[in-house]
């Protein structure tokens, strides 16, 4: 029997933004550690307009990745409550439609978050962007997703471990680094305007593509795993 | 609401041949959680369309057997076939499976569980929900979340959601578990029903006097091995249940 996993996938996804409306648990936690991050930078910086280029990148990419991480650690969280990730296990459901989903879903809630976070940017460190705007809307897309792919991915490795919200950053952190750096160095070469982002732009590129399809494979195993 | 009956399992109508293959068939069945020996080689096979009530005490293996059944832990050595094949996944669409956990999102009310779970199943149809829901007394139009229903209400959803794709062989840890005398023995006798409509139906609990009346057979287990296999309540079942009677 095939179940379409197009089909899965969306019905995951609906299931988790109806989860996310009534709980809350992610965005609002996200929001406050995002709003808090930028209004302690500015104050500590006070940096003006050509500083703020210089600096933006790093630090809204932190405050990006420290926020996705509060929302990829509720991803699992609420699948293992009353054991519900034991019924997805014994369904004929495919294990890549879970991910993809849940993958999906917090790309949905890291991107909602950024659009709500990047007036407050502009307005705190007052940006102006020097290079092209549609730059960093690419970038934004780009380093989003390599930060929730690997996260869902390694959120789901370290469910079954004691202390699974302190194991999650010690694993993703270190293998975001490579995206991390090409984000950075991509977002502040388009406020600064000093050349083009396009080596930053492929290396995200492909380490979306590659990071995509090493979880799409081994995902199934990780959710069995004893 | 009272308990109703369900349509009969498909591909399972109870004739000769199938219920003359084992259902599952067990060969040296092994586990070890460190180095505790949850299962010590079980090798057994049990026949489709039977109701089978796998008795023990706390400890004995009867929940790790059946978690090995559904494929939700893999066995340390020996192996298993069920509905005639050792790719469990295949079959999984076959198997119905209710944990002791209810396997359902709190925040959700029963019919958005149910409907999410049949989707799970390729079933898009909300009838079919209707019916699993009602099936096992409760209401679909109860818009309260499963997290404010009773642990009862809970158990008998979770029921639902284990049956609601039409299973040929049904799993069931603890489903008496929290809910009332009465509402147990509605319950076994929905069970006994969906047997007699070709089920085979593997139910793990310690109310094993319940299950009495509909029972085909009672699977005893001790220290991870099956000890016995009778058409009786085991005796050590009726003498727990008498000594907790006289406590009460």
């Amino acid at each position: 029997m095939q179940v379409s996993s197009i089909f899965v996938t969306r019905s995951t996804l609906m299931k988790d933004f109806r989860l996310e409306w009534r709980s809350k648990d992610a965005i609002n936690s996200m929001l406050f550690f995002s709003l808090l991050v930028v209004v302690i930078f500015s104050f500590a910086f006070n940096p003006n307009a050509e500083e703020s280029r210089r600096i933006a990148g790093g630090l809204v990419w932190v405050a990006f990745l420290f926020a996705a991480v509060v929302a990829l650690n509720q991803t699992w969280a609420r699948e293992l409550r009353n054991q519900v990730l034991d019924a997805y296990r014994v369904s004929p459901a495919p294990a890549n439609a879970l991910f993809l989903a849940k993958a999906i879903g917090n790309f949905l809630f890291v991107t909602v978050l950024e659009l709500l976070m990047a007036p407050l940017f502009v307005v705190f460190y007052q940006l102006r962007s020097v290079g092209p705007v549609w730059q960093l809307v690419l970038i934004g897309l780009l380093g989003t997703w390599a930060l929730v792919v690997n996260g869902t991915f390694f959120a789901a490795l370290s469910i079954r471990t004691r202390s699974r919200e302190i194991m999650l950053p010690l694993i993703l952190f270190p293998i975001s680094i490579p995206a991390l750096i090409a984000m950075v160095d991509a977002t502040t070469t388009v406020l600064t305007g000093d050349g083009t982002p396009d080596v930053p732009l492929k290396i995200l590129l492909v380490y979306d593509v590659v990071f995509t399809l090493v979880c799409l494979l081994l995902f199934e195993t990780v959710l069995n795993a004893e | 609401m009272p308990l109703t009956t369900y349509p009969a399992a498909r591909n399972m109508t109870g004739t000769d041949e199938s219920s003359q293959q084992p259902v599952i068939q067990l060969d040296n069945l092994v586990k070890f959680f460190g180095r505790f020996a949850a299962l010590r080689g079980i090798s057994e096979s049990f026949s489709a369309g039977k109701l089978y009530v796998v008795v023990g005490d706390n400890g004995a293996g009867k929940s790790t057997l059946l978690r090995i059944v559904a494929g939700l832990t893999q066995p340390s050595q020996g192996s298993l076939a069920l509905l005639g094949t050792s790719d469990i996944r295949s079959v999984a669409h076959r198997v119905g499976y209710m944990g002791h956990a209810p396997l359902l999102y709190d925040e959700l009310s029963g019919m958005e569980n149910l409907r999410y779970f049949a989707g799970l199943y390729g079933i898009a149809d909300d009838a079919v929900c209707r019916e699993a829901i009602q099936q096992v007394g409760l209401d679909p139009e109860l818009e309260r979340r499963v997290g404010q229903y009773s642990q009862g209400m809970r158990q008998r959803l979770s029921l639902a959601r284990a049956v609601l794709h039409n299973p040929e062989l049904m799993l069931l840890d603890e489903p008496f578990s929290n809910v009332d005398v009465h509402s147990a023995r509605e319950m076994a006798t929905v069970l006994g029903r969906m047997r007699d409509q070709g089920r085979t139906i593997f139910v793990v609990t310690h109310q094993a006097p319940l299950m009495e009346p509909v029972a085909d057979e009672f699977v005893q287990m001790a220290d991870g091995k099956i000890v016995s296999r009778s058409r009786q309540v085991p005796s050590a079942q009726l003498s727990t249940v008498s000594s907790k009677l006289e406590t009460i």
